[in-house]
């Protein structure tokens, strides 16, 4: 089967150890974890990952599916790139007395559409939120002119392209089956 | 009233109805092996001889009994002699709770004296780990713990309690946990896959069913042969799934898998409709994927949805326990006779009669003793009322395919995670869960010394159970292998033994030693005479081969005899 790129998204409660709990689903099957990004989401106490990996769809169907079997998950799925509104963010640190001496930065910085996030005395960062690619090309660039000190990006942070957060839906459905003595 | 972390343990417990405890104790668990002490009215404690034992006993007690088998053990190696036991337990999805001592909260991460890091161990083995760090999360816990291990698909959870939570005092109220919003295992019953099921059954020409151990779990014996009579289809079991029907059902066709029969695996390849029931097409059931069931649409009854598509994809999936799904399609399937597919059956059972069984259950009188005419026998002196528990490997294989049942719930054997050393302590739990039923375990000389110390736990609780070890010098189902599929190459697998009568007599055990076959039926007699323990050392066949097989990685339709 076609490998590519997976978004997997999965809603979890805030308890220790789930990090892992995740992760150990990819580790036996040796899928490597190419972005991964955690934070509160929406909903009080549920927290949200995003995770991208390269692979096969019945793979992450799998996957998805012994993750939503751990017991503290809410809720496991996954899209590829055209179902998704996303985003990573990259921060660069380049040195101040070479931006001033070389001049040119102010180009790259409209290119890219970039911000300027701090001026020090010996170093200036720079912040560019956008696709792999994008992030990618302005350090290549940076990197030639002026010379990138530090570099670093985030994990993918994902949206779907769907109008609700299907989170909510499951939880109110939830509810409504509890009144009828089902789970779903 | 404010009680100790330990006490407010055994209150949890025993509002979760438990009644039997084993385990084994340490320095992180004294406080609550204290406090079991004055609970020991109320519970019935197992000291095993080794944690490793405690989590099997608690399996053999689980699959019996039908509820949660208990263990507590101390912290670091105690606690890491139980992996095995909830490995298996997980791969089985037999309902376990282990209950591990840990070092005090302050000290935890400090490598402190038997510290190990056991939820991060057990996170991927177990269907939920738990480390209770403050008396007060002793009653949730508990409570979240038996709901786990027990509903939905059964499996083993472990409760990490340090020693700070053991000892310090809380006002304990019990809790009960029936709801938890991120586990759902209680499923309404899909009615449109229940429909399209219905019609792929009324319209098989060639229908199959395979039983697993869901049926037993769900406790859905009866259900299933309702639908099977009904609908007139053949079904077939994996190793987990023997004794939901009885050996003489006229619909009940055998064993599938490696060592099944041929009949079921051939006419697996051959149905056009197949039915699996609360199974999850284990390797050792389907063999090479791609040659497995390729006339067939699949339908698959399964309570864990994480199953369904995993290794064979299915037309119809109902997701949810047996007991419901099945009566739901019962309900729409239409009364049907499949008698000519079902005669078709007859030509594979006779051509395995003729070239296995027969040959193993009647061997020529100069013979050596195989091990499936003791099975036999030992099957028709307890007259098919027996539990039969069995180690691992081919004892287990010819315990299987020749032991025959009356009753439901009668078979403990390890199956997807192949444990030997599992029998002895299975057994002890299983006798002690059905202590009015005659348990018999068969194993090898190599599994019964992996876990012989428990014949002390026997001879303390007088536990008694009928042990019969099928010796032949050999890690026998490795020697298999290596005599049909490595040049013969006995690496590593001939065994000096000791003189294992004179291990039982050391503990007190009575035993007997059978090297000629018309010294058998006496012995099991003598074995059978009375309750208490026995352990029955028959010399078999060295060169014996559990027959037929299905090579690793062949197709079920490549059966050799």
């Amino acid at each position: 089967m076609e490998k590519k790129l997976y978004t997997v998204t999965v809603f979890s409660e805030n308890i220790p150890g789930l990090l892992n709990q995740i992760t150990i689903v990819f580790t036996r099957r040796q899928i490597n974890i190419e972005t991964l990004s955690v934070s509160p989401s929406a909903i009080k106490g549920i927290h949200k990952f995003t995770i991208t990996a390269y692979t096969d769809e019945d793979t992450i169907k799998n996957v998805v599916k012994q993750i939503d079997k751990r017991i503290d998950i809410l809720k496991a799925y996954y899209n590829t790139d055209d179902e998704l509104i996303y985003q990573e963010i990259a921060l660069y640190k380049i040195e101040t007395g070479k931006v001033l001496a070389m001049g040119g930065i102010e180009t790259i910085i409209r290119k890219y559409d970039a911000r300027v996030l701090e001026v020090l005395e010996n170093c200036i960062v720079l912040e560019k939120t956008g696709l792999y690619e994008e992030t990618q090309n302005m350090f290549n660039e940076l990197q030639q002119s002026i010379g990138v000190l530090q570099f670093i990006r985030s994990g993918r942070v994902a949206i779907t392209k769907d109008k609700k957060e299907r989170l909510s839906d499951m939880l109110k459905k939830i509810q409504e089956y509890r009144s009828k003595g089902v789970d779903v | 009233m404010k009680i100790s972390g330990s006490k407010a343990l055994m209150e949890a417990l025993l509002n979760e109805g438990v009644d039997t405890i084993f385990g084994y104790p340490g320095g992180s668990i004294i406080p609550v092996f204290d406090a079991l002490y004055d609970y020991m009215d109320k519970f019935h404690y197992v000291l095993t001889r080794h944690e490793q034992g405690a989590t099997h006993a608690a399996q053999g007690y689980a699959r019996i009994k039908g509820k949660p088998g208990v263990c507590i053990v101390t912290s670091g190696p105690g606690a890491t002699n139980t992996i095995t036991g909830i490995a298996d337990a997980m791969l089985d999805s037999t309902p376990l709770v282990v209950i591990t001592g840990q070092v005090n909260d302050t000290m935890l991460g400090t490598d402190a004296f038997q510290e190990t890091d056991l939820i991060g161990i057990t996170l991927p083995i177990s269907k939920w780990s738990y480390q209770i760090r403050d008396p007060k999360e002793i009653a949730f816990a508990v409570a979240k713990a038996f709901y786990i291990a027990g509903s939905g698909r059964p499996g083993p959870v472990v409760l990490d309690i340090t020693k700070n939570a053991q000892s310090e005092h809380v006002d304990f109220t019990p809790a009960k946990c029936d709801f938890i919003r991120s586990y759902l295992p209680n499923r309404s019953i899909d009615q449109y896959a229940v429909t399209k099921a219905a019609e792929l059954i009324n319209s098989a020409k060639k229908p199959m069913a395979l039983v697993g151990h869901g049926v037993t779990i769900g406790e859905a014996e009866q259900e299933l042969m309702a639908f099977l009579d009904k609908a007139d289809i053949p079904a077939a079991w994996t190793i987990m799934g023997e004794s939901a029907m009885p050996t003489d059902y006229r619909l009940n066709k055998g064993m599938v898998g490696m060592h099944g029969n041929i009949a079921p695996n051939i006419k697996t390849n051959e149905c056009d409709v197949l039915i699996a029931i609360g199974m999850r097409f284990a390797d050792r059931v389907t063999g090479d994927l791609k040659r497995y069931a390729p006339n067939a649409k699949v339908i698959h009854f399964e309570i864990d949805p994480a199953e369904i598509n995993k290794n064979v994809k299915c037309e119809v999936a109902l997701l949810g326990n047996v007991k419901n799904t099945l009566p739901a399609v019962t309900s729409l399937i239409k009364q049907n006779n499949h008698k000519d597919w079902i005669d078709s059956f007859a030509q594979y059972q006779a051509k395995e009669n003729d070239n296995v069984i027969s040959k193993e259950l009647n061997p020529k009188p100069d013979e050596p003793l195989k091990m499936g005419e003791v099975v036999r026998a030992i099957s028709n002196a307890t007259e098919g009322n027996a539990i039969l528990v069995t180690d691992v490997g081919q004892n287990q294989m010819a315990a299987l395919r020749y032991f025959q049942f009356k009753q439901k719930r009668s078979v403990v054997t390890s199956g997807g995670a192949g444990t030997m050393g599992f029998g002895i302590p299975a057994a002890i739990g299983a006798k002690i869960a059905a202590p009015v039923r005659t348990v018999c375990l068969f194993c090898g000389d190599g599994g019964f010394q992996m876990t012989m110390q428990e014949l002390g736990t026997i001879i303390q609780e007088k536990t008694g159970v009928k042990i019969i070890l099928l010796n032949n010098n050999y890690l026998g189902m490795v020697r298999q292998q290596q005599e049909l599929f490595f040049s013969k190459r006995y690496s590593s697998t001939p065994m000096l033994n000791p003189d294992f009568c004179a291990v039982a007599k050391a503990y007190g055990i009575a035993t007997s030693h059978v090297t000629q076959r018309d010294e058998l039926s006496s012995a099991i007699n003598d074995m059978l005479k009375d309750d208490n323990p026995y352990l029955l050392v028959v010399e078999i066949d060295e060169n014996g081969l559990v027959l037929p097989m299905v090579p690793p990685g062949k197709g079920n339709d490549e059966i050799i005899v």
